[in-house]
């Protein structure tokens, strides 16, 4: 172990190094490069998805046990990539017509993406603080990256204050866990609290860590910049803040509570049964009275990541499965959701208003299909993905004897079908108004066709994913 | 078993039929020309197809039929499994009877979006035959909770005036009682290892889990069927909807519920369905009894139809829940009786709609002038519905009273006041509708039933009849699986401790 092997972080270190290096070409050609760097990073991302599951054998460490290669981390870096390789090709025509094109974008991507992926491979309080932090800052940058329009500055500007401040506490409690426990490492963190004797101080870490962790999933009581950030970045921005990071943090959140803080599961179980109720409720009813699309799909993904936490908050085997299959069913949805979003352009004019969708049924059938099934699906309405994503979210909770929590689940979901159908009310039931712009785009299109067939036909076959999700779930188990 | 997989067969033929209505292309006319003969023979050979299933059935053969299973999740003991028993398989005929006389009642009113109308439609027809044919309780609710969807956009997009509003509270009044159902399914699953409902039916739940699992199953199935005082989205829904989707909803989705308890609340949780009798016949004595009272002050026909819907299943729970071997036979057959019944009677006000585009009863009278042979259609399903001798509504409604009176003296005297009331407003609509002076101007010119409509009603004609001068025929089919339920019943509440709640009286 103590010998420096790099194996295990091969996909990181390859598209850093790449990273640079299109940095470099990127600098010296200027915004003439802008055209063929989306397609290059996108390359680059599906290589790094073919050396993840190389990388791994078994539970391998690198740099001395900062970071860790498993199952689970190999699951949730391909859904990492996968969404950011989605976002990314879903931003190239956006760009182009908006004219922000800049070739920093799919690098900023990039970077972000790779500061997710250590992340998810952390090992250590530090690293994971690392990570977290080059993601977040080029995520920062990407708030911002229309800087020209005063919402997306602000949107920047807001994220950047109130991410420093959950950066701030996250870092607090971190120190408070290494004063009180004498180390920042996971596997020792796990050795101290199989002692069973939890500290005061040890508890209050962990509440602080916990609600930096919030931050990053947005979730509630740490939820605020959500709607405001989704709103005013630029639309694939947002796309994108909706699937990969919310993944990796989530990736992140389970790991830290399962492996290193699994011993004070008692402790914990009550702060994550609260956070998923109050983000399953706000999700449902503050979603009710948005009239914009974005805003909307914000508090849509802030209910979403409350569900995710319920598997948490049983926090067995089947718990973390659920969420593994919940975040993996929930990617192509949001993703299609946001492709759908973006092809709601009149004379070249992205609009945002849920009215606008009104009667796109006849003038946009295609795209009203899809936008259906994913609202559907979100709803959790059987044969849909989203009815896969809720059956395994609800089974561990049921079996952890979380009754309460499964109650108000289910509830809140019936609350939440009101403003999904409400999107599909709009496009189905009412006059039409003025179509959008035709055609939406190649790659949109080609997007949203597979995003909608996936979700669509996931109840054909569930075993192959739920099979993998169930193993990734099982190497956090097994150490 | 047998070589073709019938069931499977029937229930996804008409999701062929709906990809074919899909990739129709052209001008607007000829699709929607080309979209209703797809539909229609689709579900035709559809009806067909489960012809065989009603031929084939073995009678007198208590357990599960044309059985398939094909492993879907095998990791956890999850299938796809079909099959159907004497319970169940009329269940199937009788979806597969109303999709095509739905489709052709649709001819001539739905001149908008053709295509996805019909897609609709074969759609709902798939998730119906598989509702009453899963052995699977995923499946199941899989195929139960996706109805939801082609209905929501049949209400919402064909319907009435208040259509949003109305395809609304049906969803989500519906949504919120399976959502409890689908914890109640998990907790099953949990206890018992498996979700086969074959092997679920024989496993004994301890008596506490029994009580909660059998209320949220209640509290979905009561929703469907639906039982006072969870009815109110029916007449809502009913009035909105265009006459397809009101026939589909009285004639094959109300018999979800009815199903429903059949199927899981009686013979999965016997001690807790023993413990409730009494709150079940309660709420069925005031569905009867409120509900046809409502029905009389109404002023719109479908309403007034509606009402008589939630009275009748209110004979359905109720026999149901006298569990013995006349009632449960009387509620299915009254379930299966109204299924037709009322669907005609839905198809009868749309007839008239479609001419006069009304559907208060005071636009109308004096009908039968001008229309003898529409007045003879809906006077048989009107006294099929009052439960006349001889049609099929008597057949039910008898057999449950018979099985009631054994139960509860008062209970049977309640329910039978209900009949009387039931005979009050449906006579005293066909009157005002059908007989008095020809005065209206509009209705000089109405003209009576054309070829197409005569096609719709003949068949249902001939089912009301045949069932209420042969019923052995639906009797003999369905016996011994009432027997095998009701003697599985008998001894649970035997093994389980503490007395029946009723034998104690």
């Amino acid at each position: 172990m103590e010998s420096l092997t790099l194996m295990p972080a091969l996909p990181e270190i390859f598209l850093a190094v790449i990273g640079m290096v299109l940095l470099m070409f990127g600098v010296f050609q200027g915004d003439a490069s802008r055209h063929w760097m989306t397609w290059a990073v996108v390359a680059s991302l599906v290589v790094a998805g073919v050396l993840v599951p190389q990388a791994a054998d078994g539970r391998s460490l690198a740099f001395g046990g900062l970071f860790v290669t498993d199952a689970f981390a190999v699951f949730m870096k391909e859904l990492a990539l996968l969404g950011a390789a989605l976002a990314l090709i879903m931003a190239t025509g956006f760009n182009e017509r908006e004219r922000i094109a800049r070739f920093e974008f799919p690098i900023l991507v990039l970077y972000a993406t790779v500061g997710m992926m250590m992340m998810i491979s952390a090992n250590d309080l530090i690293a994971l603080y690392v990570g977290l932090e080059l993601q977040s800052l080029c995520l920062y940058v990407l708030a911002a990256f229309r800087r020209d329009t005063v919402r997306s500055s602000e949107a920047g500007l807001k994220y950047f204050v109130l991410g420093a401040l959950s950066s701030g506490m996250l870092l607090y409690g971190a120190s408070m866990i290494y004063g009180f426990a004498g180390t920042t490492r996971f596997d020792g963190l796990t050795e101290v609290l199989m002692g069973g004797d939890v500290g005061l101080g040890l508890v209050i870490g962990i509440v602080f860590l916990v609600a930096g962790l919030a931050f990053k999933v947005s979730a509630v009581p740490f939820h605020m910049w959500t709607p405001d950030v989704y709103e005013g970045a630029p639309t694939p921005v947002a796309a994108f803040f909706a699937s990969a990071p919310k993944i990796a943090a989530m990736a992140l959140f389970v790991r830290v509570m399962i492996e290193p803080l699994g011993g004070a599961a008692a402790e914990w179980r009550q702060i994550i049964v609260f956070i998923s109720i109050a983000s399953m409720l706000l999700g449902a009813f503050a979603a009710i009275w948005q009239t914009n699309i974005k805003r909307l799909l914000a508090y849509s993904s802030i209910g979403h990541m409350g569900y995710a936490l319920i598997g948490l908050a049983a926090g067995t085997e089947e718990g973390v499965r659920g969420i593994l299959v919940y975040l993996a069913l929930y990617l192509p949805m949001v993703v299609g959701t946001f492709a759908c979003v973006m092809g709601m352009r009149r004379q070249g004019r992205m609009v945002e208003g849920i009215e606008d969708l009104a009667g796109a049924a006849r003038t946009n059938p295609g795209m009203a299909l899809a936008l259906a099934i994913f609202m559907f699906s979100m709803a959790g309405i059987p044969p849909l993905a989203g009815f896969f994503g809720k059956l395994y979210i609800f089974l561990p909770a049921i079996e952890a004897g979380l009754y309460t929590l499964a109650v108000i689940g289910v509830l809140s979901s019936v609350v939440a079908a009101y403003y999904y159908l409400r999107i599909v009310k709009l496009m189905y039931f009412d006059d039409p108004n003025e179509g959008f712009d035709r055609p939406m785009g190649r790659e949109l299109s080609w997007i949203l066709a597979a995003t909608a067939v996936f979700t669509l036909f996931f109840f054909v076959s569930p075993e192959p994913l739920v099979g993998r999700a169930a193993a990734a779930a099982s190497a956090l188990f097994g150490g | 078993m047998q070589d073709i997989p019938i069931l499977s067969v029937v229930t996804f033929l008409p999701l062929v039929g709906a990809l074919l209505v899909l990739v129709i292309r052209g001008e607007e006319a000829d699709v929607a020309r080309n979209a209703r003969w797809v539909a229609l023979w689709t579900s035709l050979f559809t009806f067909v197809a489960s012809l065989y299933i009603w031929f084939g059935f073995e009678r007198g053969v208590a357990g599960f039929q044309f059985e398939e299973q094909v492993a879907w999740l095998p990791d956890f003991n999850i299938s796809y499994h079909m099959g159907v028993d004497g319970i169940s398989m009329p269940f199937v005929l009788l979806a597969t009877l109303l999709t095509p006389i739905c489709i052709l009642s649709s001819w001539e009113a739905i001149q908008t979006r053709v295509r996805e109308y019909m897609i609709a439609f074969l759609v709902l027809e798939t998730l119906m035959v598989g509702t009453f044919s899963a052995l699977d309780l995923f499946a199941f609710y899989m195929f139960f909770e996706g109805v939801l969807i082609p209905m929501f956009l049949i209400i919402g997009i064909w319907g009435g005036p208040r259509r949003v509003y109305s395809a609304f509270k049906f969803f989500l009044y519906t949504l919120l009682g399976s959502v409890l159902m689908l914890l109640a399914m998990l907790a099953i699953y949990f206890e018992a290892g498996t979700s086969d409902i074959p092997a679920l039916m024989a496993y004994e739940f301890p008596s506490g889990m029994q009580t909660w699992l059998w209320l949220a199953f209640f509290a979905s199935f009561a929703v469907k069927v639906p039982m006072w005082p969870v009815h109110t989205w029916l007449p809502d829904a009913h009035v909105e909807a265009p006459t397809a989707g009101s026939v589909i909803l009285a004639g094959v989705l109300l018999k979800f519920g009815g199903y429903g308890f059949l199927r899981f609340s009686v013979p999965m949780f016997p001690l807790a369905t023993d413990f409730f009798l009494p709150v079940v016949f309660a709420l069925s004595i005031v569905a009867v009894i409120y509900t046809s009272l409502v029905a009389l002050a109404q002023e719109d026909m479908k309403k007034l139809i509606a009402y008589s819907s939630v009275a009748h299943m209110g004979f359905v729970t109720i026999g149901i829940f006298a569990l013995n071997l006349q009632a449960v036979e009387g509620a299915i057959i009254q379930m299966l009786s109204h299924g037709v019944v009322s669907a005609a009677l839905f198809l009868v006000v749309g007839v008239i709609y479609d001419r006069i585009h009304s559907r208060r009863i005071d636009r109308y009278g004096g009908l039968v002038h001008r229309m003898p042979l529409y007045a003879f259609v809906f006077m048989v399903f009107m006294l099929a519905s009052v439960g006349l001798p001889g049609t099929s509504g008597f057949i039910g409604e008898f057999l449950v009273m018979v099985g009631v009176f054994q139960v509860s003296t008062w209970a049977a005297a309640l329910i039978a006041l209900g009949m009387v009331l039931g005979a009050a407003y449906m006579l005293w609509l066909y009157r005002r509708v059908i007989f008095g002076k020809l005065t209206k101007a509009d209705l000089m010119e109405i003209t009576d039933l054309n070829r197409r409509e005569i096609l719709i009603f003949a068949p249902l004609l001939a089912i009301v009849l045949w069932m209420g001068i042969y019923p052995t025929s639906f009797i003999e089919v369905m016996e011994p699986s009432v027997e095998l339920l009701l003697g599985n019943y008998q001894a649970a509440l035997a093994a389980g401790e503490g007395p029946s709640a009723l034998a104690a009286r």
